[in-house]
């Protein structure tokens, strides 16, 4: 059950995207068709979940035995930039189009600050083995909700008429600011 | 890139408004919206940020023709990673509520796209002063996004500045402004005021 309340508090209660504002350059950059925001999002909750059991097993089997913790930023991110990499060698082996469409976003899955982010809340909050795994799905699963509801929201704007200042970036904000709003509305459904 | 080097001016001017990092270039987005609901908190995350992005624009200069191309990406990351650790050591042990506000977002910095784009982009290629004026001008161009947006957030949010109360008790504080909405709307009226200002100047 609890494994249950975590997953839902991080991909909906305290989203990832809206509320916690981690991998925000991916939301802007690759939210413009629905296609590739549903592939990124699927490759970073795939990244996410590996990330946490990995990044859960350094931290509680090397570096606190060890007492290297100085060291904890380091090790992750290069845990990290190695899975990602493996995951780009995979997802142009049995994928090529998509490889494309992901294109410069998918080496950039490093320096999205949602894995480190989880990686970091994950052991801030002292979760169990099962419950770091359940909160890494349950943010993959945020991240794609929002990356693909913003995805289709922009592909409805393209037709719309914006002001001048506000097109591209500045209506991606006011936008994103909305759903925020909208999923302040699952606030309170969980506590904590 | 232009052949002929750019006047030393450019490289600096550039990074605080032209190629506002933030404004402009859209990078290190996470941090500049989760930490500013106070001017203070923006200012500590923009020093920081600044702290981490010239140590490693010095760095990666100096190593710049020792790295090997194939692992370039990885060595940045470990020397930002050094960094970051220092500035957050340093945080926690003199300004330690400070330190406990930001939380998890000082080691974020470590993952700020700005700085290892700007790594990437120019201290792998240039000498170790161009850098040093590149890295200076994009890290106050962070900063002073940072603080604005904290200061806008704070004003109509907490109805203060810097942690002096500007209004009475007539003043209503906004709560939206200092929850998560409030950063994104904050920010997109923020980029498309600058976008009018150039598009007046041009």
């Amino acid at each position: 059950m609890e494994l249950i309340l975590v997953f839902i508090s991080a991909a909906i209660v305290n989203n990832f995207v809206l509320s916690y504002f981690l991998g925000i350059c991916p939301f802007v950059g690759v939210s413009k068709k629905i296609d590739s925001a549903i592939s990124m999002g699927m490759a970073v909750t795939f990244v996410m979940a590996i990330t946490a059991i990995v990044t859960w097993l350094i931290h509680h089997l090397i570096l606190v035995p060890y007492d290297l913790l100085v060291l904890e930023y380091v090790a992750f991110i290069l845990v990290i930039a190695s899975l990602v990499q493996l995951v780009e060698m995979f997802v142009r082996k049995v994928s090529k189009p998509l490889y494309d469409s992901l294109g410069i976003f998918l080496p950039l899955i490093t320096t999205n600050c949602a894995i480190l982010g989880l990686a970091l809340f994950a052991i801030l909050r002292e979760y169990s083995f099962a419950k770091t795994l359940s909160f890494g799905l349950g943010a993959g699963a945020g991240f794609t909700l929002a990356l693909v509801l913003m995805a289709g929201i922009r592909e409805e704007l393209e037709l719309a008429e914006i002001p001048k200042p506000f097109e591209g970036a500045g209506i991606t904000m006011i936008v994103a600011g909305c759903l925020a709003l909208s999923f302040m509305g699952f606030a309170g459904l969980i506590s904590a | 890139m232009a052949k002929k080097a750019n006047p030393i001016g450019y490289e600096f001017n550039k990074g605080v408004w032209g190629e506002n990092p933030v404004l402009a270039a859209l990078l290190g987005l996470c941090p500049v919206l989760a930490v500013t609901n106070t001017a203070e908190n923006g200012l500590a995350m923009g020093l920081a940020t600044s702290f981490v992005l010239i140590s490693s624009s010095f760095m990666v200069s100096i190593l710049r023709k020792v790295i090997p191309k194939q692992v370039r990406i990885a060595g940045y990351i470990v020397i930002i990673a050094t960094f970051v650790t220092m500035a957050d050591r340093f945080l926690a042990a003199y300004f330690f509520e400070i330190s406990k506000s930001l939380g998890p977002y000082i080691p974020l910095i470590v993952v700020n796209c700005l700085i290892l784009g700007r790594q990437e982009a120019f201290a792998s290629k240039n000498s170790i002063f161009r850098s040093l004026v590149d890295a200076i001008g994009m890290a106050v161009g962070f900063t002073w996004v940072l603080v604005i947006l904290g200061g806008i957030r704070e004003i109509f949010g907490s109805g203060s500045l810097f942690n002096i109360a500007l209004f009475g008790d007539w003043f209503e504080p906004w709560m939206v402004m200092i929850l998560p909405p409030g950063a994104f709307f904050t920010l997109g009226l923020m980029i498309a005021a600058y976008k009018l200002t150039n598009m007046k100047g041009a």
